[in-house]
């Protein structure tokens, strides 16, 4: 692993205190990625026990969020970062914060599992669909943590542009729900439970993306928001 | 109504985008450096400097002890001819003149170039013959004239009101701080154009240092500043646009936001970010 832009201050206090911070937000990545896997999971199986864990950990998703901002903010105030810390340092904040909406809604999604687990036994064959989404968005968001760790921006692209299937998927998925309403509305209360989950996911997708946007600026010092998947191709060809 | 309401009332950030967008803008140039070369006897200090300063902003040489950076400044008003075995290669124009021209008369350069010194040095008289120092060897000694330019000089220092009271009182008996601010006014006094500030704030006090540091942004308003600091964060807070230089050579000058976020050169990056170059 390439941390070279992280270390070789003349401080070694300072390097620790980076690689500290770099750590902390692959730990939290880390717990978020397992509270949409556990999540999923939870609502393919109606496990609520599971489903109750997921929402436990967002308590701990939530403190770390505080701890590394509490963290950046020592160093801001202590170290006077510039160039590429400081960059790093503004990227970690935002990061963290897509990183904690994207907890919140594993935490929905675990809700919507629990709400579910009653009413929907064992027919959950018919949510397949969702659970590619789940995949999808998954592998953009391990992408993106995996971008930050190792600091290299080069395949970004190929993590966002993965968001359109996501995309695809969920309407979809909405186009299945409404024909599945209108069969039977008595299945409207569970396909809007359902309708959520997806909504979820594909949010998620987006913050995968955001984050991805984000480091681009960390390595680049190149604000890449806000551009659509060609421009944003166009742009890391440059 | 709500809604009509709500139309005509639209709120416009163009504007502030706007001056976002601006803030890069290059502008005139006051100093324009074109390949200097600075040797003491056989050492080259300085190699192809090529670099512009822009008309009332204020320009930072930052980089490592040695790196050249108070050879150029002095370059800047002829002070290096005062050395033993220079030899200076090169352009330096102010206003597009050359002033290594034979033609140009040193004295009335460093008129239109005034210098402030790490230490402060002013002279063992009062506070009102320092500040008109400079007239009276221009031969102006019309009492009214003088009371006029050390009150504006003082004011423009931000030193006024500490010392009205007592303008010949010896100027020995002030702070550091105030000392400098005295020097500055003295520099002030015969309303040069640029004025060159090496190291001044490096001898005083947290407080003393932000007062100069206010005094600068102030003084932007009216004169082309160049100031050499070892301090990073005094370049990032005072200046407009940074230059690194680096064993006496030019490595990398930018606006000072663009240079302090996004530097193109690894090695300013490592320079501002503390890192082993």
């Amino acid at each position: 692993m390439d941390n070279s832009k992280i270390g070789h201050h003349i401080s070694g206090q300072f390097n620790k205190e980076l690689e500290d911070v770099r750590n902390k937000v692959l730990t939290m990545g880390g717990l978020v990625e397992q509270q949409i896997e556990l999540a999923v999971t939870a609502f393919s199986t109606g496990d609520v026990e599971m489903a109750e864990l997921v929402i436990k950990q967002d308590n701990q998703v939530d403190a770390l969020e505080m701890a590394i901002d509490q963290e950046c903010m020592q160093i801001f105030a202590l170290r006077q970062p510039a160039a590429f810390d400081l960059r790093l340092l503004i990227t970690v904040i935002k990061v963290i914060n897509e990183l904690e909406r994207v907890g919140d809604l594993a935490e929905r999604i675990a809700e919507m599992a629990i709400q579910l687990s009653g009413a929907d036994n064992n027919k959950h064959d018919q949510y397949f669909e969702l659970e590619h989404m789940a995949e999808l968005v998954q592998e953009m968001l391990h992408g993106a943590l995996d971008v930050f760790a190792r600091m290299n921006v080069e395949d970004v692209t190929t993590i966002t542009g993965l968001d359109e299937n996501v995309d695809r998927e969920y309407a979809s998925i909405i186009r299945q729900l409404i024909t599945r309403m209108m069969e039977d509305p008595r299945n409207i209360t569970r396909m809007l439970d359902v309708l959520w989950i997806a909504r979820s996911l594909e949010r998620i997708g987006d913050h995968a993306c955001n984050v991805c946007e984000h480091l681009v600026y960390m390595v680049k010092g190149e604000d890449v928001r806000h551009l659509t998947q060609e421009e944003l191709e166009r742009k890391m060809k440059e | 109504m709500t809604a009509q309401h709500t139309r005509t009332h639209t709120i416009d950030v163009s504007s502030i985008l706007r001056d976002q967008k601006t803030t890069g803008e290059q502008n005139e140039a006051c100093i324009k450096v074109e390949n200097l070369n600075l040797f003491y006897a056989e050492k080259q200090a300085l190699h192809g400097v090529n670099m512009e300063m822009p008309k009332k902003k204020v320009t930072a040489y930052i980089g490592p002890s040695g790196c050249g950076k108070s050879t150029l400044l002095r370059c800047i008003n002829r002070m290096n001819d005062l050395v033993d075995n220079v030899t200076i290669e090169g352009k330096i124009l102010l206003d597009n003149e050359n002033i290594y021209d034979k033609a140009v008369n040193v004295a009335a350069l460093r008129r239109r170039v005034g210098m402030v010194f790490q230490k402060p040095n002013p002279f063992p008289k009062s506070i009102f013959e320092n500040v008109t120092y400079g007239l009276r060897i221009q031969g102006i000694n019309d009492k009214r004239i003088l009371e006029e330019t050390v009150e504006n000089a003082l004011r423009g220092a931000a030193l006024w009101d500490e010392v009205k009271d007592r303008l010949n009182d010896n100027a020995l008996g002030l702070s550091g701080g105030q000392q400098q601010r005295l020097v500055i006014a003295r520099a002030i006094a015969i309303e040069p154009e640029v004025l060159l500030l090496d190291e001044p704030a490096s001898a005083l006090d947290p407080i003393s240092t932000l007062k100069i540091e206010e005094l600068i942004n102030e003084l932007k308003e009216k004169y082309t500043i160049v100031i050499v600091t070892h301090n990073m964060q005094q370049a990032a807070r005072v200046s407009d646009y940074t230059a690194f230089m680096y064993m006496g050579e030019l490595i990398e000058m930018g606006t000072t936001s663009e240079l302090f976020t996004n530097p193109r050169k690894k090695q300013t990056e490592d320079y501002i970010t503390g890192r082993y170059g």
